[in-house]
């Protein structure tokens, strides 16, 4: 029978049926950061189950607020610290060699088509990018990952988005998963996977698949999809080379995790981005989203670049490339945030962090920080941010705050002009 | 096995999120009970105050659509469970914020939006909602009147509230 990639990962995965629609998977790779595990890992312990299932398929990163802002961060800190150390956990990226935990992880090569992947926290979504099936849950099912390596899901259905044609000048992934967020809206993908497919996806690199796939979750997508090809390999070669004898035989092994011509789809959507303009978020939903022309103008008081949607090397690469010998407004206050420290150090070398530095802007250490208003750029009652983030509920950088969500090229233009800006009024410079 | 039911508190919107039922700048406590005073602080909905006696009297959500929508938080079901709140009852919910409720032995009850509007018919009457769990049916009572309510939950959902949560079932099985 045709299948979908999600239908193909859950029959290779499946651990038990228990009724029927639930399935309980086999999982491949449990992600942990230390705002969601301290209390799964507090729970283990009351138990006396101070246990993990497989100490070399648990990830742990510290995240949220690092450097510890304050005793109840340092303690969730340590709480996460000290099981990783005992239970000898070895991928663990503590200050210094941590980052944004859907940045770093496919980054050290964590992640590969057909694998199934869970993680407390919602953008766990991103990871579909390889042709994984990885989906965020809450600290229960991340304990019984931990404990067992097992999650129940109900089966999805899968809604293909086919985004048709090339990007324009000044159109980003970013501004196309907008664009999809709007057509579904909030609730349109909820216990659905989301198969990014088409011509425009084809050509995306592995860091724009997985800006798409990241806001999955903002439509109520369980995981999103994209197809793991050449581009995929590329990626992952330097990880994966002595699985294989050759280029050629991983990427058949990835093909036979393509969605089978005639498989059934709950909705087939159609996008063409030919002549799609910049996107932007105005209101408190992430599906409440208009063209950048229709908010020009609009004053910010901070620009945040950053997150595990757009805090990449080519976010910032696109960004400094509108940013090079420009200065932003005196009355915006610019905060990027490079998602790991190899980007950061990438970004270094490349001069990136210079012109960031050299137009004004503060650069901090690889955290999520500022997205959901825990640290480093927090906004004031009153306050407008335009932000490469992810979500744009009330309150959600800061009470009182509002949030408009766009790529890092309408951030940088904006950050100049201190207001909302069209990146394709603006020169850009190849960086 | 708990019993469910009690005040109902109606929160007249869809789309209300986690962020909204427990603000993230909580998310660095690590016990559930220090949740207690910030359920649903942010949410702006007209005539809502979080301060009210209705808010700390209630043990039963009465929603609208994608209740729960946004992060994994399972702070969220934390702070209803804190506040003795154990069943949210909604046209739909957010996958995640559904699974957290039934994986800590909650109730999150799907109706369709028929029957979620008569349950607000009874809004602003001071209404009870008492649920027949074994038997899949709720009781809205007022002094409007009262009504029977039969719902549908997944056979494994029911089972995690039997077992009293995921942690246990899967303990058991796996």
């Amino acid at each position: 029978m045709a299948m979908t990639l999600a239908e193909k990962v859950f029959k290779a995965h499946l651990r038990d049926e228990p009724f029927p629609g639930t399935k309980v998977l086999n999982i491949d790779v449990v992600l942990c950061h230390e705002i969601t595990t301290p209390v799964a890992i507090n729970d283990l312990v009351a138990r006396g189950k101070d246990r993990v299932f497989d100490s070399s398929k648990i990830k742990v990163v510290i995240d949220h607020v690092t450097p510890a802002k304050d005793t109840k961060t340092a303690i969730q800190g340590k709480i996460i610290r000290d099981w990783a150390r005992r239970h000898n956990i070895r991928d663990f990226f503590d200050i210094g060699r941590n980052g944004v935990c859907h940045a770093i992880f496919p980054e050290k090569g964590y992640i590969r088509p057909g694998y199934t992947v869970i993680m407390g926290d919602s953008h766990t979504c991103t990871h579909g990018a390889f042709g994984a099936f990885a989906a965020g849950v809450g600290t229960t099912d991340l304990e019984v990952g931990i404990l067992k390596g097992v999650c129940s899901f109900r089966t999805p259905e899968t809604i293909r988005v086919n985004i048709n044609g090339r990007l324009p000048e000044g159109v980003y992934a970013k501004d196309v998963i907008l664009k999809v967020i709007k057509t579904l809206s909030v609730k349109g993908a909820t216990d659905c996977v989301i198969e990014f497919r088409g011509d425009a996806v084809d050509a995306m690199s592995m860091e724009s698949r997985m800006t798409l796939c990241n806001m999955a979750i903002e439509a109520g997508g369980t995981s999103g999809i994209c197809m793991p090809d050449e581009v995929t390999l590329e990626y992952l070669w330097s990880f994966i080379s002595s699985d294989y004898a050759d280029k050629g035989a991983a990427l058949k092994d990835f093909k036979r995790w393509w969605s089978d011509d005639g498989c059934r789809y709950a909705r087939i959507l159609d996008i063409d981005i030919t002549n799609m303009a910049p996107q932007i978020t105005y209101g408190y939903k992430p599906d409440e989203v208009k063209d950048v022309t229709e908010m020009e103008g609009t004053p910010v008081d901070q620009v945040y670049i950053g997150s595990c949607t757009n805090g990449r090397i080519e976010d910032l690469r696109v960004a400094a490339g509108y940013l090079k010998g420009k200065q932003i407004s005196p009355l915006v206050r610019g905060v990027v945030s490079p998602a790991t420290p190899r980007i950061f150090r990438q970004a270094d070398d490349e001069g990136i962090i210079k012109i960031f530095m050299d137009a004004g802007f503060c650069v901090t250490n690889p955290t999520c920080g500022a997205c959901l208003g825990m640290s480093n750029g927090v906004l004031a009652p009153g306050e407008v941010c335009a932000s490469t983030t992810n979500r744009n509920f009330s309150g959600r950088m800061g009470k009182g705050g509002i949030v408009h969500l766009l790529s890092p090229a309408v951030a940088a233009v904006t950050a100049i002009e201190g207001r909302i800006a069209d990146p394709r009024k603006f020169p850009k410079e190849m960086i | 096995m708990k019993t469910y039911g009690g005040k109902v508190l109606f929160l007249d919107s869809s789309d209300i999120n986690t962020d909204e039922i427990i603000p993230a700048k909580y998310l660095t406590e690590i016990s559930k009970e220090a949740l207690k005073p910030h359920m649903l602080e942010d949410l702006k909905l007209q005539g809502f105050d979080p301060q009210a006696t209705a808010v700390s009297e209630a043990k039963v959500i009465v929603t609208r659509a994608n209740f729960g929508c946004g992060s994994s938080r399972e702070h969220a079901p934390w702070v209803f469970e804190v506040n003795d709140i154990n069943v949210v009852i909604a046209s739909s919910f957010a996958r995640i914020f559904r699974q957290n409720m039934f994986n800590c032995g909650m109730l999150a009850i799907e109706l369709p939006e028929s029957s979620i509007e008569e349950l607000f018919e009874h809004k602003d009457s001071d209404a009870s909602i008492s649920v027949d769990f074994e038997n899949d049916k709720l009781i809205i009572s007022s002094p409007k009147g009262s009504k029977t309510c039969t719902y549908n939950i997944a056979e494994f959902d029911k089972a995690l509230v039997k077992a009293g949560g995921w942690v246990d079932f899967a303990d058991s099985k796996y």
